[in-house]
């Protein structure tokens, strides 16, 4: 049955070349640099074979029978062939910290500043969206610490929205005591550590 | 200063958000579509994405979306790209991000799920699976020679 499926797609195409299973496209994957010139890593599985990509312009590519094989692309054929879509990736989120004055619903001086550098990112971008993303310091217990933070990011979303951000474009983020800004034990008091963070995107 | 972000914001006039969004088309030029529910709707930019929805971009089109992991893909002309799978937990981290690329360019930047777990992100292609463990990446998926147009 798949015989004649497949001696049926041959004589359609007009195809002379005797092929065992449906062809595929080639294929190519290819590891860049950041803007910071950071290289990641990629891992590639195609059937039974495996390729790590963890230089800058490490690539593999597929052949049209599928069998795959290390590559290495130019920053120039990295331009000519993915130049338009590598155009067409958003904009890197900015990311922007804040701190409350201690035990009040009001920001530090310093803060109020930053937030304006907030409000003139927004500016920069098409369709601009915030995620305020609360921080605590190592006090208390891994729940208490996600609800506090969230309580916090909540806050200052609250704030955005009276200055004028429509509510369905900022959400709010608790992250507790995961993310340390300065790393401490645990159950040790850090200001610095008790933040909000302000993601635009 | 109130009014001018009323406007600003106005004009990315995006449709109101819900819970089951899962990132923003931030770039669309050209013939951009979504396919959703067996519809396909013009792309725009500030228009919310969901789990399944599928991108398809004609001969002048290309499109960015920023995910909320802050994971960024885009896709260049004559592309087909579909997402089917995506949780993120704002909280933790955790997630897992699947889509396929059925035909065409894509470049993709990783997010916070595959800083806090490698490899969490995912594409397929017609003959591989490629697993991210950091950052930025290119993939080009060409249509078959002999085979008939399908995606």
């Amino acid at each position: 049955m798949r015989l004649a499926a497949a001696a049926l797609v041959l004589a359609a195409a007009g195809c002379a070349e005797p092929v065992a299973r449906a062809p595929v496209g080639p294929e190519l994957f290819a590891v860049i640099p950041g803007p910071d010139g950071h290289v990641g890593a990629i891992v590639v599985r195609s059937g039974g074979t495996e390729g790590t990509l963890d230089r800058a312009y490490a690539a593999r590519r597929i052949a049209a029978d599928g069998t795959a094989g290390p590559a290495t692309l130019s920053p120039e054929e990295v331009r000519r062939e993915f130049g338009g879509t590598l155009e067409a990736l958003p904009g890197r989120p900015a990311s922007f910290t804040l701190y409350f004055l201690e035990g009040k619903d009001e920001l530090t001086p310093a803060s109020r500043v930053e937030l304006e550098k907030v409000f003139a990112e927004l500016k920069r971008r098409p369709a601009p969206d915030i995620v305020v993303i609360g921080h605590t310091d190592t006090v208390g217990n891994l729940a208490f610490n996600d609800k506090l933070s969230l309580a916090r990011a909540q806050r200052l979303r609250e704030m955005m929205i009276e200055l004028g951000i429509p509510s369905e474009r900022i959400q709010a983020a608790g992250r507790g005591k995961r993310e340390l800004l300065v790393a401490t034990d645990d159950n040790t008091p850090e200001p610095r550590n008790r933040r909000v963070e302000i993601s635009v995107r | 200063m109130r009014k001018s972000w009323i406007l600003v914001l106005a004009l990315a006039a995006a449709a109101p958000a819900v819970a089951s969004d899962i990132g923003q088309v931030k770039v669309a030029k050209g013939a951009v579509q979504v396919e959703r529910e067996g519809k396909r709707v013009a792309a725009t930019v500030g228009m919310p994405v969901r789990t399944a929805d599928v991108l398809v971009t004609g001969a002048d089109g290309s499109a960015g979306i920023t995910f909320s992991d802050n994971s960024l893909v885009s896709v260049g002309p004559n592309s087909v790209f579909a997402i089917d799978k995506y949780r993120f937990d704002s909280t933790t981290h955790a997630g897992e991000f699947e889509g396929s690329l059925r035909k065409g360019k894509l470049a993709a930047v990783s997010g916070k799920m595959v800083k806090q777990t490698p490899e969490s992100m995912r594409i397929r292609t017609p003959s591989s699976v490629m697993a991210v463990r950091g950052t930025e990446l290119v993939v080009e998926v060409k249509e078959p020679a002999a085979a008939p147009a399908t995606r």
